[in-house]
């Protein structure tokens, strides 16, 4: 299966790989998919606390070229956005944006997942404030 | 001599011809092109001179007689016709047979389909190890198992089965005994009576010879084996595989054939050695490495390997100037990881993680030096990617996380 030249792209260049403290209160962690599935993605995003606005995103995966290359791109996207707008991020506009063929299109969809499950995740700590929030990280 | 990319490490999926076979083919496509079947004139004569010397080649490698060998397309059909042939002729006897469940596909789905036809088929297990013990099979035999077939040298892993053993207990239960030697046979030792197997499939591309053409060794005495053709047609191969005959595969089969029974013990001590050293160049460098299947029950060029917390594909493209394969689900159709490494109890994030390679004939030192450089680089670059890597390395233990995606 050839890829396309922007899955090389985040692939040779992942952008921000990396982890933020996921014990700071405004770091939401998303930690989606399992080993035994082949595709683990971990996305977190650390938000402005006075804008509501994402300062920043950092990604890890363990997974094929394209879970890659989608948690490299959701990243890119989610810097700047507010949280409400992060959540509007739909797996479709990843697939276009990837050109990812059908049966990529999981790598896609979980993705979108990491996004939802940080964004949740940042949205649990703010209500509870505290211990907990590293717990759900980590369960997440 | 410099290096030429991309570098060819999957022997397992096909072989180059070597140049020496393809030079004995060149004439057989324009010169020589008669119907061995042609018994009247000088070019039927030719044709049908080429194959019996390819057929005396080919039955020469495996300890056989000439006219125990049925050419055919390759080892698919080989094994098609050894499952369904016998299935056909003896069921009257018995409606059993016997397999293992990490055999290739062409033997697996004609189980399959036997079994819709009524016949039952026992999947025996493999061990950790990837081999199959000769006493499960005598255990699984019942007076209704008219055949039992176990592959000599699996595709995935490498592992060889103890064929001789279960050859053994096969001859004293009296059950045909088949084996799928694709990757064996060629490759490492292979004699029909000291193995003791009644029906053995091959295939040229394995053993750098041409695609499109193989063979299967059916017994001619004690016992004399009998099969149900699959095609009808003018009664070629003593009636087991009508069809012209393939001429310039043939010849091409035969050649490939000398040329292994000259050269082999030369040629696996060279094969193991680059093998060995692509093991412990990955393996004195990299942490967390496991090699699938036997360590020492297999083939000379085979080393099946996961790299823990990497997934297999992404460490395809990481490396992309190495042709190899990977168990990983993404490479497949699929998306299932390998059924062979599932089999083993490797365990799916391993089976994700695993690479093929398959060293050959043509494989340099030069190029096992690069591959090693290479795959250490990529399996750094992608752990330091990889979320599950960084949890090991804050001492989470995996196996007690609860995934979402579980």
């Amino acid at each position: 299966m050839a890829y396309s030249d922007k899955v090389v792209d985040h692939y040779n260049n992942p952008r921000n790989v990396g982890s933020l403290d996921k014990k700071d209160p405004n770091v939401g962690t998303g930690l989606v998919g399992a080993p035994e599935c082949g595709d683990v993605m971990k996305l977190q995003i650390k938000i402005n606390p006075e804008t509501q606005v994402i300062e920043d995103a950092k990604f890890k995966t363990f997974g094929c070229g394209s879970a890659i290359a989608s948690s490299s791109l959701a990243t890119e996207w989610l810097k700047g956005r507010s949280v409400d707008d992060a959540l509007a991020i739909k797996n479709t506009a990843i697939v276009k944006e990837l050109n990812l063929p059908p049966v990529k299109i999981h790598c896609s969809v979980l993705a979108e997942d990491a996004i939802k499950a940080a964004v949740r995740d940042y949205q649990h700590k703010q209500t509870t404030d505290g211990p907990k929030a590293e717990e759900a990280a980590v369960n997440a | 001599m410099a290096l030429k990319l991309p570098i060819y490490m999957d022997y397992h999926a096909t072989t180059p011809c070597d140049p020496r076979v393809f030079e004995a083919m060149r004439p057989y496509f324009t010169e020589v092109f008669g119907n061995a079947a042609s018994r009247n004139h000088q070019f039927g004569w030719e044709a049908e001179e080429a194959v019996e010397n390819g057929r005396r080649q080919v039955a020469d490698l495996i300890g056989a007689t000439s006219k125990e060998i049925v050419f055919t397309s390759g080892a698919t059909e080989s094994d098609n016709l050894a499952l369904k042939g016998v299935a056909d002729m003896y069921y009257e006897r018995g409606d059993h047979l016997i397999t293992v469940v990490t055999e290739h596909k062409a033997i697996l789905d004609s189980c399959k389909k036997l079994e819709k036809r009524g016949f039952k088929v026992t999947y025996l297990p493999v061990g950790s190890d990837g081999l199959i013990s000769p006493d499960d099979i005598k255990n699984a035999i019942t007076d209704k198992t008219i055949l039992v077939t176990v592959m000599m040298a699996n595709n995935e892993i490498g592992v060889i089965q103890p064929i001789a053993e279960i050859g053994k207990v096969c001859k004293e239960k009296g059950v045909l005994f088949h084996t799928d030697a694709t990757q064996a046979i060629g490759k490492i030792p292979f004699n029909v009576h000291d193995l003791n197997v009644d029906l053995a499939s091959f295939s040229a591309h394995k053993m750098y010879g041409p695609k499109g053409v193989g063979g299967l060794y059916v017994r001619r005495k004690n016992p004399r084996v009998m099969l149900v053709p699959m095609i009808d047609g003018g009664g070629h191969e003593r009636g087991m595989r009508s069809g012209t005959l393939n001429v310039t595969g043939i010849v091409g089969l035969g050649k490939a054939c000398e040329l292994a029974k000259d050269e082999m013990p030369v040629e696996n001590e060279r094969v193991f050695s680059l093998r060995e050293k692509l093991r412990k160049g990955l393996m004195d460098e990299l942490p967390d490495v496991y090699v699938n299947g036997n360590p020492t029950e297999r083939l000379p060029g085979n080393l099946n390997i996961s790299f823990a917390y990497v997934e297999g594909e992404s460490l395809l493209m990481g490396i992309n100037d190495i042709a190899v394969s990977s168990g990983s689900a993404c490479t497949s159709a699929s998306l299932e990881p390998s059924y062979v490494l599932k089999a083993l109890g490797v365990g799916e994030e391993l089976a994700h993680s695993s690479i093929r390679f398959g060293l050959g004939r043509f494989n340099t030192e030069e190029e096992v030096d690069y591959t090693i450089g290479r795959v250490n680089e990529a399996v750094n670059r992608l752990r330091e990617l990889s979320p599950l890597w960084e949890m090991v390395q804050e001492g989470v233990d995996l196996s007690k996380v609860q995934w979402a995606g579980e």
